[in-house]
């Protein structure tokens, strides 16, 4: 599970030097922004900006119309649960409200102790083994209130 | 050493194939990680090499590899789990597969592999044909995009093979944000090779250099997959400045979405790789005419551009002399859901719904009987057993008010509540909606609320006059497929499962 490091301009600008120079290149830079601090920190936007000779609005506007990256740093661990069609006809709302319960914790929050982010995601691909999840990136599989919490109990314990 | 295959399929992964993986090397046996032959309900599904073929075993779970090795697993001995040659399983027994032919069978990242399974044929007779005779052999073929929409493709083609420009594009669409879909992402993770030999077959016939792959954030594992075999393809000579010898140039770069279902659609995809919000643009323009950066580009689904080098080496009438009506060719049909045999079946079109639901998925995996079934995603219709009989096939499915989309079913037994799976509807084109017209915009959030109105039984009669009302109104003001087609799965539910919807009121609080 991933530790992220506080914001450091100088790594974000090594990783936006390393794209700029790309069509098209502000994705790649969120994303890789994503993968070093685990969201976009504010203070890379104006960095974007110039790099990509766009106004701070426009950086703005690319990074928040994507579900994708996050505003502020996620808990230990990142917990995706499948909300779309396949996955709720073989139970997901009952396994979400499940989940929600046992965290304490709506969509897109993180409990109090930092260790678990929830987040909703419309399909991964798993719609044969529904209902989906992944577990800071590992995929889970015919899901239920029970294995949930035994994946979230493993993963819990070996970050103590 | 006795060789040993393992699926790295991502869902095979969300079943434990890492552990079974784990087990097996230690017991003396070389273990391949492949992609999934697609019978989830047996994943994960070890096959041994043995002298008489491969046998399979399935599904295999961590503490059963002990037992299976003393059963004698690796010599294709007995064995409870053991299901015999993967090719009898009458699942896949009964396929036509020319897609996924390589899928669950070779090493994903090995390009001798590819090659001795096959690969690299159609390829080749591109090239010895020319551009030209290539556009004709897809236009021949009868093949239509995958991505859902059904357009030839070799028209496609042609467009962006005529237009004079000083550079050109491919572009895969592999966003694959429909629920009850995964053909992309099972073709990328299992032989991803045949997505590389489509895009270079592509760009050959319309005169491009450079491929982009699109592929959604949600799937890393084909992320990684494909990436590895970009490299192996670079290194063999498959892609760079001098593809296979020929002297002609193509090289592919993958880029990774952001989680936006409408970056899926083509103009928003492009926008998308530009580098900006992926807000859809009016056509015309084509993208084939003024696409991506401004320059002609050919924008297809993973699994049109996949299913390019079977066309090309087997020729055209191979893959015309299959399929129904105006559909030719073969469709990977995706079972998902509530579905006791959920997987990847690919066939000629010409089923009925009736017998990919009970013949091939087996009914539901509850065991209770099957009430609805969605067909093409998330803006596909609801379609109930009365209408079993609907031919797999995109005029039969469009003249029954539903689309087949990129072909994914997803079944729901009878505990399905259908004015929920209509507000469901509702919220998703809200959430995804890209926000350039209001019809799709503020529409969606309008009928989010009606319906829930109605679930509270409130003015039920009026609210569902209001609710046809603002499906027509998305229906013929919205500019793209997401507002424009909501409309099918509320209407479905309404049309047939009127009983849902004419709910007691609740008692006031
Ligand atoms: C809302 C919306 C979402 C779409 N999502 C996808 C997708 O995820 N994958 C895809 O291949 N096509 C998708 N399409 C269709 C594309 O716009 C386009 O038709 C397709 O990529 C063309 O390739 P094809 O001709 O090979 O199907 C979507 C269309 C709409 C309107
Ligand atoms: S229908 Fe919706 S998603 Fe499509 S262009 Fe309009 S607002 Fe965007
Ligand atoms: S619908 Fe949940 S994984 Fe596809």
């Amino acid at each position: 599970m991933p530790e992220y490091p506080p914001w450091n301009a100088d790594r974000a600008a090594s990783i936006i030097e390393q794209y700029r120079h790309h069509e098209g290149a502000a994705l790649p830079i969120l994303h890789a922004l994503m993968e070093a601090f685990g969201h976009v920190p504010e203070p890379a936007i104006p960095l974007i900006a110039e790099a990509l000779n766009l106004t701070r609005a426009e950086v703005h506007g690319v990074a928040s119309f994507y579900h994708d990256f996050r505003r502020d740093p996620p808990g230990r661990h990142v917990l995706r649960l499948c909300r779309a069609e396949a996955c709720q006809a073989m139970g997901a709302d009952c396994l979400h409200d499940a989940a929600r319960d046992r965290l304490g914790i709506g969509w897109h929050e993180t409990t109090a102790d930092g260790a678990v982010t929830l987040e909703p995601v419309f399909c991964l691909g798993l719609c044969a083994v529904a209902p989906s999840g992944m577990l800071d990136g590992a995929p889970l599989g015919r899901l239920d209130p029970a294995a949930l919490n035994a994946t979230l109990d493993t993963a819990l314990e070996g970050a103590r | 050493m006795t060789r040993v295959f393992v699926p790295r399929d991502a869902a095979s992964l969300a079943l434990g194939a890492d552990a079974v993986a784990a087990g097996l090397a230690g017991t003396g046996a070389q273990v391949v990680r492949t992609g999934s032959r697609g019978m989830f309900w047996l994943e994960p599904m070890v096959e041994v090499e043995t002298p008489a073929g491969r046998i399979a075993y399935g599904p295999v779970r961590a503490a059963d590899v002990s037992g299976l090795i003393a059963a004698g697993l690796l010599a294709g001995g007995a064995h409870p789990l053991r299901l015999g040659r993967p090719e009898d399983i009458a699942f896949l027994a009964g396929q036509t597969r020319f897609t996924f032919a390589r899928c669950g069978v070779v090493d994903p990242g090995s390009l001798d592999d590819y090659r001795a399974a096959g690969g690299l044929k159609g390829l080749a007779r591109a090239l010895e044909i020319g551009p030209a005779a290539t556009v004709a052999e897809v236009t021949a073929s009868g093949l239509r995009g995958r991505g859902g929409a059904g357009f030839p493709t070799g028209i496609k083609w042609k467009t962006a093979a005529d237009a004079t420009a000083p550079r050109k594009f491919i572009v895969a669409n592999a966003d694959e944000g429909d629920s009850g879909t995964f053909a992309d992402r099972m073709l990328m993770e299992g032989d991803p090779f045949a997505l590389i030999e489509g895009m270079a077959i592509a760009g050959l016939a319309v005169g491009a250099t450079n491929g982009f792959v699109y592929t959604r954030s949600e799937y890393p594992h084909a992320i990684a997959a494909f990436e590895r075999a970009l490299t192996a393809a670079r290194a063999g000579g498959l892609l760079g400045a001098d593809v296979l010898g020929s002297g002609v140039t193509f090289d592919i770069t993958q880029r990774v979405g952001g989680g936006a279902y409408i970056c899926g659609e083509e103009t928003s995809l492009l926008d998308s790789l530009e580098g900006r919000r992926g807000q859809v643009r009016a056509k015309p323009p084509l993208p084939a005419i003024k696409g991506l950066f401004g320059a002609p580009t050919v924008i297809n689904n993973v699994i049109t551009l996949a299913s390019v080098p079977f066309i090309l080496a087997e020729g055209a009438p191979a893959y015309q002399g299959v399929g129904y009506g105006r559909s030719r060719g073969t469709m990977p049909i995706q079972l998902a859901g509530n579905i006791r045999h959920g997987g990847l079946f690919e066939a000629g079109f010409g089923l009925s719904l009736g017998e990919i639901v009970e013949d091939l998925g087996g009914g539901t995996a509850t065991g209770r009987p099957v009430r609805a079934v969605q067909v093409g995603g998330p803006l596909g219709a609801y379609f109930p057993p009365a209408l079993f009989d609907t031919i797999f096939d995109y005029e039969a499915f469009a003249a029954r008010d539903g689309l087949i989309g990129h072909g994914g079913v997803v079944v729901f037994d009878d505990s399905v509540d259908m004015a929920r799976q209509a507000r469901f509807a509702m919220e998703f084109c809200a959430v995804e909606s890209c926000g350039k017209c209001t019809p799709c915009r503020i529409g969606s959030v309008r009928g989010m609320e009606v319906v829930d109105r109605i679930l509270a039984g409130r003015d039920v009669d009026a609210n569902l006059e209001l609710l046809r009302d603002l499906c027509e109104t998305m229906k013929f003001g919205s500019l793209c497929a997401l507002g424009g087609f909501i409309p099918y799965p509320v209407m479905s539910a309404l049309t047939h499962f009127p009983e849902d919807f004419h709910r007691p009121a609740l008692a006031a609080a």
